[in-house]
């Protein structure tokens, strides 16, 4: 069992966690993910790593109430615990030569940004960054990505904050004057992504994207995660989740993402009637949010 | 002893086809006691008997029948206990129409004497009754480390812990048993007697870690440091094999290990109860011609599929299948399309499969294997209406812990390379099953693990 050590309401239904999970925490690098299920019977979910303190023990993840287990989850308060949480997962990332370095983030796109700006800051390199969310209420981290970024662009879609517009409309402009970087990361709903990785396409600046495909085990022994990079199978879980965006089939991913929406919905709408919750309004928002 | 001259094997009670083909029941329900005794006593006690020779471990086979013959249950279990750790696993899963029953004399005019079923009874006949721990020697209070927790590395632990020392398993999963959890389905090999196993062996002293994915969360170095004295790697072969034609990331396309790993670890066949969902269609194709084939099948049957297809490109006899569950899936229904291999996949607008393009085969000149090779006939492609497809056409071994790992040889196709008592090129470093062969058996990983657990053994008793 893994103990929920500290909760945060980060915004409307983002959530987030500091998990005792010594083991985890030692060896979490930037770019890495867990796995975790609930109880007996729930699904394996992977979250991103979006902190660890390997001297407390500790790995923190941000996680956004979607469905069932995502919403689950956030039912549980600090002190409870959960069945398994497994990791860390995936291939770090590295930029051992970097002097500058762009991130941009969409929605909960910016926590699993934040640990990669944290370690290139800690590194000496120069970071600008681009956060964005739908409305102020719903940005996160900004102070953190503020305490690691040289430069921060902050949008909201509906302008109830920063700059009124998408992540990608800050991007381009930086882009169109002149601004080059060595490399440009750009976390986000998989169309944020794609959408992204073709503004710098033009430009030839490397694109780092980290995707989102379905897991099962996070191991490389389902191929359930497989994306098509550059006309070849990988598997997120273990060749990534961080890609070349440039090179990343997008459109694939955004289908595959699908399969299992009829079922989504009604393990969401057993958990809404075994937790007598009247807002349906909810689920429906939930489902546009899976949408993207 | 009396003598049972039927040229036919005492049959086995079944759930029937029709009944079964919809649920996850086991299939074969067992002997009773009176079917066992029958059986037994079809043995003829060979004095130099040909299914000891074919069996991988060489459990005494003349021996235990002739205890079940004589009503000594007890003494059967113990026999075959001698050299197989798991045989109420093997009882049920073994191919023993490759391996005993098939050098068994009386086979040779009719049925061979159902060594496998008696092998299943006596086991099931000491569950029953609870398996009594044996008697453990002092604590050597030294550590073993064991990577994965499929056959090879349970009876590795087992074997070490008796021996009296302080073993840890460790395993990727949430839950222990390897391909018995998560691949072989529960009709076949209910999980309960995976899990007595994994019980059994932790009152055997062994403490067995779950969600431990090494090579991430800890290497094989890190162990050292930790004090264990030497590693077993037990991880199987389990990294899925697609088959490079186009349209495999279609929606509805599945490895066998995500389907299987869906429905037998994840319980999908329980969706909603559970969470974990999957999508089966009413028309299934499963590419392969193997166990992992006919599991996939008979499951997508399970989960309510109108029609499920075998898609194999040798013929029935080149089959690699436990003959058993060829016969099990015939009987519930599974449609066998011969000579026939998947050129592409064809999907609708949104991505959902919808056909499979299917080419003709013919079988040419044996290949490497011995098999005679199947090659296409030129423009008889055709099309297969299916909303699901099923890749079982084989795994490889997973890189993960391997990659993370210093100083150990490997085969060319990236297998461990391991010495016939399981010895790495790594000091302190074992391996035994399908991490060093390849796919294989559940008995041969048993008894790589065994044999493993014997060379440790010896050379721990050196070190110091
Ligand atoms: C490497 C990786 C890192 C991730 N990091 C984060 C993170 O830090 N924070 C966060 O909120 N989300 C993250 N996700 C997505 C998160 O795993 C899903 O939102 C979650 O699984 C949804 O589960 P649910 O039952 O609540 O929703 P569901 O109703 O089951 O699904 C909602 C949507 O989530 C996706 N999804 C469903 N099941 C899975 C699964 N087993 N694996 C992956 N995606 C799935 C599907 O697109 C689905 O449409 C990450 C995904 C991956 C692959
Ligand atoms: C569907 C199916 C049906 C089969 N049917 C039969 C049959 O009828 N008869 C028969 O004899 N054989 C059958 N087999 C083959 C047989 O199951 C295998 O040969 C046998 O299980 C191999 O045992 P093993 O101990 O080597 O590994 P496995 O059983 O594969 O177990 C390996 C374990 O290691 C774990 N692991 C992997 N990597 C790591 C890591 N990095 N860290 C920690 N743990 C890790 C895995 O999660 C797994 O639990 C079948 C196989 C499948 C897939
Ligand atoms: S070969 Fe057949 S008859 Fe002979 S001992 Fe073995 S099981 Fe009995
Ligand atoms: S999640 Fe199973 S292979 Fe990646």
């Amino acid at each position: 069992m893994f103990k929920i050590l500290e909760k945060k309401n980060l915004a409307p239904s983002i959530k987030l966690f500091v998990m005792d999970a010594p083991l985890v925490a030692k060896k979490a690098r930037p770019g890495q993910f867990v796995i975790l299920r609930i109880k007996e019977g729930g699904e394996r979910i992977p979250l991103t790593i979006a902190d660890y303190d390997a001297e407390k023990g500790t790995v923190t993840v941000v996680f956004q109430e979607v469905g069932k287990t995502t919403r689950e989850l956030g039912t549980l308060k600090a002190g409870d615990s959960i069945q398994d949480f497994v990791g860390p997962l995936g291939v770090p990332v590295e930029f051992p030569h970097h002097k500058k370095v762009l991130g941009v983030g969409g929605g909960l796109g910016v926590a699993p940004l934040y640990p990669k700006l944290k370690m290139l800051h800690e590194q000496g390199v120069e970071v600008v960054s681009i956060i964005g969310a739908k409305t102020a209420e719903m940005l996160i981290f900004e102070d953190e990505m503020k305490a690691v970024s040289d430069r921060l662009y902050v949008c909201t879609d509906d302008g109830s904050k920063g700059r009124h517009g998408f992540v990608t409309v800050v991007l381009k402009e930086l882009l169109e004057q002149g601004e080059n970087f060595d490399e440009i990361i750009i976390i986000g709903p998989p169309i944020l992504m794609k959408i992204g990785a073709e503004i710098t396409r033009p430009y030839g600046i490397p694109t780092m994207v980290s995707l989102n495909p379905i897991m099962v085990d996070g191991t490389g022994m389902c191929g359930g995660c497989r994306v098509s990079v550059g006309g070849e199978i990988k598997f997120a879980c273990v060749d990534g989740p961080a890609f070349d965006g440039h090179k990343v089939d997008f459109d694939e991913l955004m289908k595959r993402l699908a399969t299992y929406r009829d079922e989504e919905k009604i393990s969401l709408e057993r958990f809404h009637e075994s937790h007598e919750c009247k807002l349906t309004e909810q689920i429906k928002g939930a489902d546009s949010d899976a949408v993207k | 002893m009396p003598l049972n001259k039927s040229k036919k094997k005492t049959p086995m009670p079944a759930q029937k086809p029709e009944v079964r083909r919809r649920n996850f029941n086991e299939v074969a329900l067992g002997y009773t006691e009176e079917d066992a005794v029958n059986e037994a006593q079809r043995c003829l006690q060979c004095k130099k008997p040909g299914c000891v020779q074919g069996c991988p471990v060489q459990v005494q086979i003349p021996q235990f029948i002739k205890r079940i013959a004589e009503r000594d249950f007890d003494g059967a279990i113990k026999v075959i206990k001698e050299t197989n750790s798991l045989p109420a696993v093997c009882g049920r899963v073994c191919p023993q129409e490759e391996q005993c029953e098939q050098r068994c004399v009386v086979g040779k005019m009719g049925d061979p004497v159902g060594i496998g079923r008696l092998e299943r009874f006596a086991a099931d006949w000491e569950r029953a009754k609870g398996v009594q721990v044996p008697e453990l020697p002092a604590k050597l209070g030294r550590k073993v480390a064991v990577i994965g927790s499929g056959p090879a590395s349970l009876t590795c632990a087992g074997d070490l812990a008796k021996l009296g020392y302080d073993v840890t398993v460790f395993e990727a999963f949430h839950k222990p048993g390897g391909v018995l959890v998560y691949g072989i389905p529960e009709f076949r090999l209910p999980k309960a007697i995976v899990q007595e196993e994994v019980e059994f062996i932790k009152k055997l002293g062994v403490e067995v870690k779950t969600d431990m994915v090494m090579g991430k969360v800890l290497t094989v170095d890190d162990l050292f440091d930790m004090g264990y004295e030497a590693v077993f790697i037990g991880t199987g072969a389990g990294l899925p094999k697609f088959m490079g034609i186009p349209g495999e990331n279609y929606l509805g396309v599945y490895s066998a290990n995500e389907f299987l790993t869906r429905i037998n670890l994840m319980k999908a066949y329980s969706f909603p109860e559970t969470d974990t969902p999957i999508k089966v269609g009413k028309k299934v194709a499963v590419v392969g011609g193997g166990n992992v084939a006919m599991d996939s099948a008979r499951s997508a049957l399970r989960m309510g599929a109108d029609e499920v297809h075998i898609v194999y490109r040798r013929s029935e006899e080149e089959m690699p299948a436990r003959q058993e569950e060829f016969e099990n899936a015939k009987e519930e229904g599974i449609i066998f399309d011969f000579l026939t291999n998947p050129v592409r996949i064809i999907g609708d607008e949104k991505g959902w499969v919808k056909g499979m393009e299917c080419i003709r085969m013919e079988l040419g000149e044996p290949d490497a294997s011995g098999r005679r090779r199947p090659v296409p006939v030129k423009g008889s492609e055709f099309t297969m209406d299916v909303d699901t497809v099923v890749i079982a056409i084989g795994t490889g071994p997973n890189p993960l812990l391997i990659n993370a790992s210093k100083g150990l040889e490997l085969t060319k196709h990236g297998y461990i390379a391991a010495d016939e008592n399981g010895k790495t090129s790594r000091e302190g470093v074992w391996a035994g099953g399908d991490i060093v062969t390849g796919a294989a058996t559940v008995i041969l990983a048993m008894g790589a693990g065994k044999k493993a657990a014997r060379s440790i053994h010896e050379y721990l008793q050196s070190k110091r």
